[in-house]
């Protein structure tokens, strides 16, 4: 019922962010186009951490394994964009399938710092190879999506509904169901004859197909792929916090999150060095008073009335 | 004479890192909290140690005790302030409470760090040593500074295991850590003893970031680093184990002195991920935790 009453205001919304390179400057573009990536990655995350009820300290990592594949392939082989686009979603996956196959017998802290130090080590392993992978000064891409900031709006915003659409499917979907539930009681889950493992699983590799994927488009539209924009742990602080700051377990939450974030940053920007720590503040009070986060308290209050 | 300078510099890095940890874990421990500002406030304790040294002329020793202090306050700031308000929400269910905490200690965190470079910049400070000057050890030219820290940071180690095993507060402690309702039920208040809690840690940290500030030096950079390492050494320890935190800092801080001596300073930190990555796959509870 409620998401019935709200389809019609998501839709407003959409065609309104449509329409929007028609009324506003490429710098603004710019802006959004970062923050819809984002808001990818911080979706994907909350798959995860919402619904699977696993702590990922370490989105950028395979945020990183897609942008760091495809923007390889891109530079030494010149394979086209979508091929890479296809190869950065697999290694991507593969990636995690690596990582959570063990680190899925953990919980808790412990499957965070799993996660966390998989991070640390991808970014040591790109600095180390330096020489192949362009390490922190970046990898420059020769191909780019498109050079008009309009038509790369547009395959952000796109890329982002379809990830949105689908995942908010899914999660809506009898396995997000069981998702949730095995997140939440994982022994009852299992005794009702779930397989809460191969479930958590799946989970993981759908998380890491978005991440892998959005991560390799961003290294198109930035030209260039580098530790600071895509594996720093900067980077999953800010997607953990777009999740939780948007409203966990709502998947959309991530995506209102990431704009958040991304434009309060912009707005603030005359306070300097300062607005990270207004950013940082504002976040910590909705934690603190609003934990169901900007959408969850929305739609709370919808559903009071 | 390579081999007695890693075993100097090794013992000094290492003990700076067990007192730097045990703060941590002790928290953990009794609260079950992991506290993801540790390196921020690690961080402001040696800044104001160099602010009250350099500015203020209060010399040395209270410049130290400075920092400490600002690390007393920021402590008992981040417990009332963020962690407290957190577990006693009622609007954030109960098994959420542990990643709120997490992500609103690594907010409060990032604030500490935002403000601290805004003020001092995040060009590296160093504090002014305690005892100036250098020790020949058998022919390692070691600075004294450097033997200052190891024998501070054992003494902070054991008056805390004076404090925890000698006393009553103490012994409460321990219980808390053990098993919190029996405590309450003896009639114990453990809001109490949480903020004693809090208080040791805010003297443990400030102490560790004074010494790492003379002897090191920070930055408002390192902050991010700092909580790494101390998350990785206690959860190599066991979450939640003291003497596991100390065996965990001394197998990281050889790791990293030896990796940095013997292959190279740039991969430092690798082989101590990895074993982390390989003991948390095969002993999940780390080297002496209690599952």
């Amino acid at each position: 019922m409620r998401t019935a009453r709200l389809l019609p205001v998501a839709l407003v919304v959409l065609l309104v962010m449509a329409l929007l390179p028609f009324g506003v400057g490429g710098y603004v573009l710019g802006l959004l186009t970062l923050a819809y990536y984002y808001g990818v990655f911080a979706m994907a995350w909350d798959l995860l951490f919402g619904f699977a009820g696993e702590v990922n300290f370490g989105p950028s990592f395979l945020v990183g394994l897609g942008a760091y594949a495809a923007a390889l392939l891109n530079h030494y082989y010149s394979w086209p964009i979508w091929a890479c686009l296809v190869a950065g979603s697999a290694a991507a996956v593969v990636g995690g399938v690596v990582l959570a196959v063990p680190a899925l017998r953990l919980h808790g802290p412990y499957f965070g710092l799993v996660t966390l130090v998989a991070v640390l080590l991808l970014q040591n392993v790109i600095v180390l190879f330096a020489g192949v992978t362009g390490g922190e000064i970046g990898l420059d891409i020769p191909d780019v999506l498109s050079i008009s900031d309009r038509v790369n709006y547009w395959y952000a915003l796109g890329f982002m509904v379809i990830s949105g659409a689908v995942l908010f499917g899914l999660a809506r979907s009898p396995v997000g169901l069981i998702l949730q539930a095995s997140g939440q009681d994982a022994v009852e889950a299992s005794a009702l004859g779930f397989n809460v493992a191969k479930h958590k699983l799946a989970a993981f590799c759908i998380s890491a197909f978005f991440s892998g994927l959005a991560g390799a488009m961003l290294i198109f539209y930035l030209g260039t792929a580098s530790v600071g924009t895509v594996v720093d742990i900067g980077v999953g602080v800010q997607v953990i916090i777009a999740a939780v700051l948007g409203g966990r377990r709502t998947i959309l939450g991530g995506a209102i999150g990431a704009i958040f974030l991304i434009v309060a940053g912009e707005m603030l920007r005359d306070l300097g060095q300062l607005s990270t720590f207004v950013v940082s503040a504002i976040a910590l009070v909705v934690i603190l008073f609003f934990p169901g986060g900007l959408l969850g308290s929305l739609l709370r209050t919808e559903g009071r009335q | 004479m390579v081999g007695l300078q890693i075993l100097i510099d090794g013992f000094a890095i290492s003990s700076l890192y067990a007192l730097g940890a045990i703060g941590f874990t002790l928290i953990f421990g009794v609260s079950g909290v992991l506290n993801l500002s540790h390196g921020s406030i690690m961080v402001a304790a040696a800044i104001t140690a160099w602010l009250a040294a350099g500015d203020y002329g209060a010399g040395s020793l209270g410049g130290a005790l400075a920092g400490v202090a600002a690390s007393v306050v920021l402590s008992f700031a981040t417990y009332l302030l963020v962690v407290r308000p957190i577990q006693s929400s009622r609007a954030i269910p109960g098994e959420e409470k542990e990643i709120f905490v997490l992500t609103g200690t690594l907010l409060w965190g990032i604030m500490l760090q935002e403000a601290m470079a805004y003020f001092f910049t995040n060009s590296p400070k160093t504090v002014r040593p305690l005892i100036a000057g250098v020790v020949n050890i058998m022919g390692v030219r070691t600075p004294a500074n450097e033997i200052v820290t190891a024998v501070l940071s054992w003494v902070a180690i054991g008056l805390l295991w004076l404090l925890v095993n000698r006393t009553r507060a103490g012994k409460a402690l321990l219980a808390a850590s053990i098993n919190p309702r029996g405590l309450t039920l003896l009639g114990f208040e453990l809001a109490n003893i949480h903020l004693l809690v809090w208080a040791i840690y805010g003297v443990l940290a400030g102490i560790a970031g004074v010494l790492l500030g003379s002897f090191l030096g920070v930055s408002s950079d390192n902050v991010g680093t700092l909580t790494a390492s101390a998350f990785s050494i206690v959860v190599l320890g066991g979450l939640g184990s003291v003497s596991g935190s100390l065996l965990a800092a001394y197998v990281v801080g050889y790791l990293e002195t030896m990796t940095a001596y013997l292959v190279s300073p740039s991969i430092r930190t690798v082989p101590v991920l990895l074993l982390l990555v390989l003991v948390i796959y095969l002993r999940p509870q780390g080297l002496l935790g209690r599952r």
